[in-house]
């Protein structure tokens, strides 16, 4: 019985990792109907950005990930403002693909600049050590990722239901050409909120850093993962994206434990019958 | 558009037919097998355009019928060592996967259909990478055959030589593809036109929608499994990642390097894909960052992609 609620726990803070990518998905989805495929490479690029940061230069911790969100927002912001911008009023198959171009540049970039290897840094001491949770130990570092995990929660629902600048953004989301005409600047709303999201999934894989091994293709792994929990929650619903990281974070950790067989086959199942039955998503209101 | 071709254009497209016929005198063993991969992913791709150019459904599990083509042809070549029903086998496979796949897949369009198919598509590369038993796991099949052309009692040919497998997937591809073009300029393909540009149209002039798109999607699905199909006797061996999405990515590219709306364009597009890499790889191996710099510089600019280039409009 601790065995399985222990592997919930380890579940739990797998499923913190795909909030954090989902979120960022969802609202640039939600503001500017954009599926951004390159989304998952982002994850990818924090990842890196806190290696060299942390784990080769050796700066403190905290500064690492402040630092490699900052690299990652402004690559996000070249992405709007440089590409994206131009392509809003074409057929969404286009944006699609434009995106996918940026996955297949910023693999082989990383490539180049990272080479082949990637040595996982030590976790920095004041989060090191393990707690005793169902008589095992649990890693004081995975307790550390679902805080942040659930603060991102409640910051994102504090920021967006209660602050002047989510109600802009909620304006702008449900009717554009409205938020435009009371004075709304809509371009700039759209480059702010896609560089949000493109850190909200930079701190995922940032955070990642000390734990997780990071390759040339987890980008793409990220992306299909991101893009079933959006299915699931329901495209462009935040609260939908969490309940759904949740769910797939979890049947993933118990799925490698009692059925690896069929842990990747039943999760793209669920997809497809979330998508036949509720394509507005399992949480929409 | 280029459909009122010019006869120029024909005179150039029997020069190319001859041109194929007469490569194996010309080339070496590598640029021989360069060819064989171009006309398969042609076959692929322009099924894949029936549904994206054509009827405008961007499919991301083509992979799937890819892989179900090339796993059935390797389990029946294993059993039963000939070419016929090998290719048979596979087409068929990938036919009766893709009624079913496509009567769900087209209950949605747009952002809905891509996401439905992409989950179809791993759902296939998850059973071929998982199913030890039947697939391999992630060994895959080997060993193998190129079987020989073979009707029981009566004919047998042998196709070992890579020569001689040539000709099977040159002239396995040149039918498909000329049924293809058939197809395109029927009033079948007509109407598929008509849906891409206006549902609502097509709808109030009596046109079953979706039964149109599930004829598209099987089609696709068909060419998706002879690509397959005829990839499996080259290699000798199938792998689960001919499911994987990132398969299912080769058409897409291919295509939209080579022109969407223009019927040529896949191939276009395959030959210049297989072209880019083999030219590029001489100089690094980051032959995707430079892929990835095209499909950019297409979408920003030339969304005709090449053939538009030079297609009469």
């Amino acid at each position: 019985m601790d065995a399985i609620a222990f592997q919930g726990l380890i579940g739990l803070s797998m499923a913190m990792y795909l909030w954090l990518i989902s979120a960022g998905l969802t609202i640039i989805f939600g503001v500017l109907r954009i599926i951004n495929f390159a989304h998952g490479s982002l994850f990818m690029m924090g990842a890196y950005l806190a290696f060299t940061f942390y784990g080769q230069l050796g700066l403190p911790f905290w500064l690492a990930i402040l630092l490699s969100l900052l690299g990652v927002g402004l690559l996000g912001l070249v992405m709007e403002r440089g590409f994206l911008r131009r392509i809003y009023g074409i057929d969404e198959a286009y944006q699609l693909l434009l995106t996918f171009g940026f996955i297949l540049i910023l693999d082989d970039a990383v490539k180049i600049i990272w080479g082949g290897v990637f040595k996982i840094p030590a976790i920095p001491p004041f989060l090191d050590g393990a707690w005793r949770v169902f008589g095992r130990p649990f890693p004081v570092y995975n307790a550390f990722v679902i805080a942040v995990g659930v603060a991102v929660a409640v910051g994102l629902w504090a920021l967006f239901e209660k602050t002047w600048w989510g109600r802009i953004v909620r304006a702008t989301a449900s009717d554009r050409e409205m938020a435009n005409a009371i004075g709304v600047n809509v371009p700039r709303v759209f480059s702010g909120v896609f560089v949000f999201g493109s850190m909200l999934a930079a701190l995922g894989g940032a955070l990642g850093t000390p734990v997780r091994v990071v390759a040339p293709g987890i980008g793409a792994a990220m992306i299909i993962q991101a893009f079933i929990i959006t299915v699931i929650g329901g495209l462009g619903n935040l609260k939908g994206a969490f309940v759904a990281s949740l769910i797939v974070g979890i049947l993933s950790a118990y799925g490698t434990l009692f059925f690896p067989v069929f842990e990747l086959f039943l999760i793209f199942a669920i997809m497809a019958v979330v998508l036949l039955l509720r394509p507005q998503g399992l949480f929409a209101r | 558009m280029a459909d009122r071709s010019p006869r120029r254009l024909t005179a150039l497209v029997g020069l190319l037919v001859l041109a194929l016929f007469l490569l194996p005198w010309v080339v070496g063993r590598y640029s021989l097998y360069l060819a064989i991969q171009i006309l398969i992913l042609s076959v692929f791709s322009l099924g894949f355009n029936l549904l994206f150019g054509y009827t405008g459904l961007l499919s991301f599990g083509q992979a799937g019928f890819f892989g179900i083509g090339a796993y059935a042809c390797a389990k029946i070549l294993l059993a039963v060592p000939n070419l016929f029903l090998g290719l048979g086998g596979g087409v068929a496979a990938a036919g009766v996967a893709a009624v079913v796949l496509g009567f769900l897949s087209v209950r949605h369009t747009r952002i809905y259909f891509s996401m439905l198919t992409l989950a179809f598509g791993m759902m296939v590369f998850s059973i071929a990478w998982k199913w030890r038993d039947f697939t391999g796991g992630d060994d895959g099949l080997v060993g193998i055959p190129r079987a020989p052309l073979e009707i029981p009692g009566l004919w047998s040919l042998s196709v070992a030589t890579q020569e001689r497998y040539y000709y099977v997937v040159l002239i396995v591809s040149l039918l498909a593809i000329w049924a293809m073009y058939r197809l395109v300029h029927s009033p079948l393909g007509l109407t598929l036109q008509a849906i891409r540009d206006s549902e609502s149209r097509a709808e109030f002039a009596g046109v079953p929608v979706r039964t149109y798109r599930l004829i598209a999607f099987t089609i696709a699905g068909l060419y998706a499994g002879l690509a397959g199909a005829l990839l499996t006797p080259l290699e000798n061996t199938v792998t689960p990642g001919i499911a994987h999405w990132s398969t299912s990515a080769e058409p897409v590219l291919a295509t939209l390097l080579g022109g969407v709306h223009v019927f040529g364009g896949p191939i276009v597009g395959a030959f210049l894909f297989f072209m880019l890499k083999d030219i590029i790889v001489r100089f690094t191996e980051y032959w995707l960052i430079w892929l990835g710099a095209i499909v950019v510089a297409l979408v920003m600019g030339f969304r005709g992609g090449v053939a538009s280039i030079f297609a009469r409009r």
